[in-house]
């Protein structure tokens, strides 16, 4: 596929949960796309519907409604009734390496794995061989790790075992559901700049889901805001983070403890963090963020707004933005 | 200023069926009344060891091998029953990491926080009416910024949200007069909105009540924005401190420094390599300075002896490092 073209498109996808409490809305009516070769950042408070979207797209949810393309087809089913070859095609690293890896089992087991069950080796020589190289991709000393088990490694080197059976099958597109939020700060600077060698390599293009801004910031070329179900706000990075035009947005970032006073100014003022996220089983009406915004009017309460284009690529829904854009 | 609290040499090593772990390898530092100190630090550095051993609530297979920890001039770790009970009830509280752990979820917030209050309060226990506890906890519960506290009082811990219960045991923690509030990340379970307003909330009631703090926590911005000093730790020592700005503006000792680099900024430039190797094994760690495996800096001398936590230039920044010993 060709850099810059929709390698994964999603339209108006939907997920919801029947709880004992009533339906949940995970997932409203969502749309975004992700090109070939890119780092598309998902970013939202938990709960928020991130976690679901990635795995939505892997097929460990069916949606509710709406569709998944990948490479022009309708994948939008669960991965027990997905092409072999799709499978193949697509993977995921999720957030706790510790419960994501079979203990029981040696690393060579865990990332040999996916090699055996799409038969991409014949021998367990060409086994060892691949297993060997994977490991090597991923800095990890392959002699060593071979026959231990993830319980012998820290957190940093699990997450990269993790990272390795994930490209295992060479891939074209892989979900990075928190891959480090479970690491210490100087493991998380590792682990990332292996994913960002491996995604040069092997051209790779990432849905990368975090609540973590700063790290947001120094991965994905675009990204979406999540809030309460919805994506409230798409923007390229850096544009972004120069002139984030959501009052959740804007909140989002000035609640962003950080190190130094040149961030310091990156930080919208005037928007002081209040109130806390509702329930997703009864979501307010119009805009959902209404009950915390500090911008709110009538208008936000009953209608829901609609995205509007603020600069290219850069498009936001919210009322205020749309009024004032209008006046101009 | 007063000295509130002051911790030297301490040395805590933990039992177990591998064998002993030694964690805190010398410990020291203190907190003079009004003071906000941070305790930066990798999980695994012996953070939350150094307060429990503070609390004297360590687990069961801990022990203390040699240190000192006084508290107005007390030797905690010498103290009998009564008064170590008298310490915890008036003196000194903590805000635990893991709110839904804090709390019993069997009772009532109402009920919990009663019993904080008739036990640490400093009138008559006995004589306390349940309505006269029950306005006192209203009036606690609104201090924390919890809206309908009527409502909280008669819910279970699980009925409420994650904030929501970190609220509640930072009301349950400054409900009555005390001189030292430990935090030992008290956010980091919190999503980043609701971590802001319950660090405003903090600072807002230190300042208020006047009390000293030690804040603990591996996110460093958290730290930043709330103490006057920070201390850095590695593998159960002190390895750096000093005024906030300075320590993260000028890092000195090479974890520090890599420490730092590690954190992505906001300003979007890119990532440090990081911290090759890992946290070292407590049953066996290196000798001399415990960073030496993993320190791309490291002299001979850094193999064989402990360096101690000296002065540089002033005496307010203080580092652990041959590197900056004058030889």
């Amino acid at each position: 596929m060709e850099k810059n073209e929709d390698l994964l498109a999603v339209e108006n996808l939907t997920k919801h949960f029947k709880t004992s409490f009533g339906v949940v809305r995970a997932v409203d009516s969502i749309n975004f796309k992700v090109k070939a070769g890119e780092t598309f950042g998902l970013v939202g408070e938990s709960g928020s519907g991130k976690s679901t979207t990635g795995y939505m797209v892997m097929g460990i949810y069916t949606p509710t409604s709406g569709k998944i393309l990948f490479k022009g087809n309708d994948i939008s089913k669960h991965a027990k009734k997905r092409p072999k070859y799709l499978k193949k095609d697509l993977a995921i690293v999720f957030q706790d390496p510790a419960s994501s890896l079979n203990p029981t089992k040696t690393i060579k087991d865990v990332v040999g794995l996916p090699l055996k069950v799409h038969k991409m080796v014949k021998n367990s020589d060409e086994l060892a061989q691949r297993v060997s190289e994977l490991l090597e991709a991923v800095e990890l000393p392959a002699k060593d790790f071979m026959q231990r088990r993830p319980r012998d490694l820290g957190g940093g080197e699990r997450q990269a075992v993790a990272i390795a059976r994930a490209i295992a099958t060479n891939p074209s597109f892989i979900v990075l559901d928190e891959p480090t939020s479970a690491l210490d700060v100087s493991i998380q600077a590792k682990i990332m700049k292996v994913l960002m060698r491996l995604q040069e390599k092997l051209d790779l293009s990432y849905l990368f889901i975090t609540h973590d801004l700063s790290l947001m910031r120094n991965v994905a070329s675009r990204v979406a805001i999540m809030y309460l179900a919805q994506i409230v706000e798409f923007a390229p990075t850096s544009v972004f983070f120069q002139n984030p035009l959501h009052p959740y947005t804007q909140m989002l970032l000035s609640s962003v403890p950080v190190l130094t006073k040149e961030e310091e100014k990156l930080k919208p003022k005037g928007v002081i963090s209040k109130g806390e996220v509702p329930s997703a089983i009864n979501p307010p009406p119009g805009c959902r963020f209404h009950t915390r915004c500090p911008f709110a009017s009538e208008i936000c309460k009953t209608k829901e707004p609609i995205f509007v284009t603020a600069e290219p690529g850069h498009q936001v829904a919210c009322h205020r933005v749309n009024i004032a854009s209008q006046k101009q | 200023m007063e000295l509130l609290l002051d911790v030297r040499d301490l040395c805590v090593n933990y039992k177990t069926y591998m064998g002993e772990l030694k964690v805190l390898n010398g410990v020291g530092f203190s907190v003079h009344k009004g003071e906000k100190i941070g305790i930066i630090g990798e999980s695994g550095s012996g953070k939350t060891t150094t307060m429990r051993a503070i609390l004297r609530i360590l687990a069961t297979n801990a022990v203390i091998k040699r240190g000192e920890v006084h508290f107005i001039g007390n030797n905690v770790l010498k103290m009998d029953k009564k008064k170590l009970t008298e310490m915890r009830r008036r003196h000194v509280t903590m805000i635990f990491q893991d709110p839904t752990a804090a709390l019993n979820p069997v009772f009532k917030v109402g009920e919990l926080l009663a019993d904080v209050v008739k036990y640490s309060h400093s009138f008559n226990a006995e004589k306390t009416t349940k309505q006269k506890l029950r306005e006192i906890s209203i009036d606690v519960l609104k201090e924390v910024a919890l809206p309908d506290p009527q409502r909280v009082l008669d819910s279970y811990p699980f009925q409420l949200s994650g904030g929501m219960r970190q609220r509640v045991c930072i009301a349950m923690s400054l409900a009555t007069a005390r001189d030292l509030l430990i935090a030992d990340e008290p956010t980091t379970n919190l999503d980043v909105t609701i971590q802001d307003q319950v660090l405003r909330l903090m600072k807002n009631l230190v300042e208020k009540k006047n009390l000293s703090v030690i804040l603990i926590s591996h996110a460093l911005g958290t730290v930043r924005g709330t103490v006057d000093t920070v201390y850095a730790m590695y593998a159960g020592n002190m390895i750096e401190t000093a005024p906030t700005e300075e320590l993260f503006s000028n890092p000195l000792h090479p974890y520090t420094q890599g420490l730092l680099k590690s954190v992505p900024k906001l300003t979007g430039a890119g990532f440090s390599e990081g911290i090759e190797g890992r946290i070292p094994n407590y049953i066996d760690p290196p000798t001399g300075c415990r960073f030496n495996p993993r320190c791309d800096r490291a002299l001979d001398i850094c193999m064989k002896e402990k360096p101690q936590l000296l002065g540089v230039e002033d005496d307010k920044h203080k580092v652990a490092c041959w590197l900056y010993s004058k030889r």
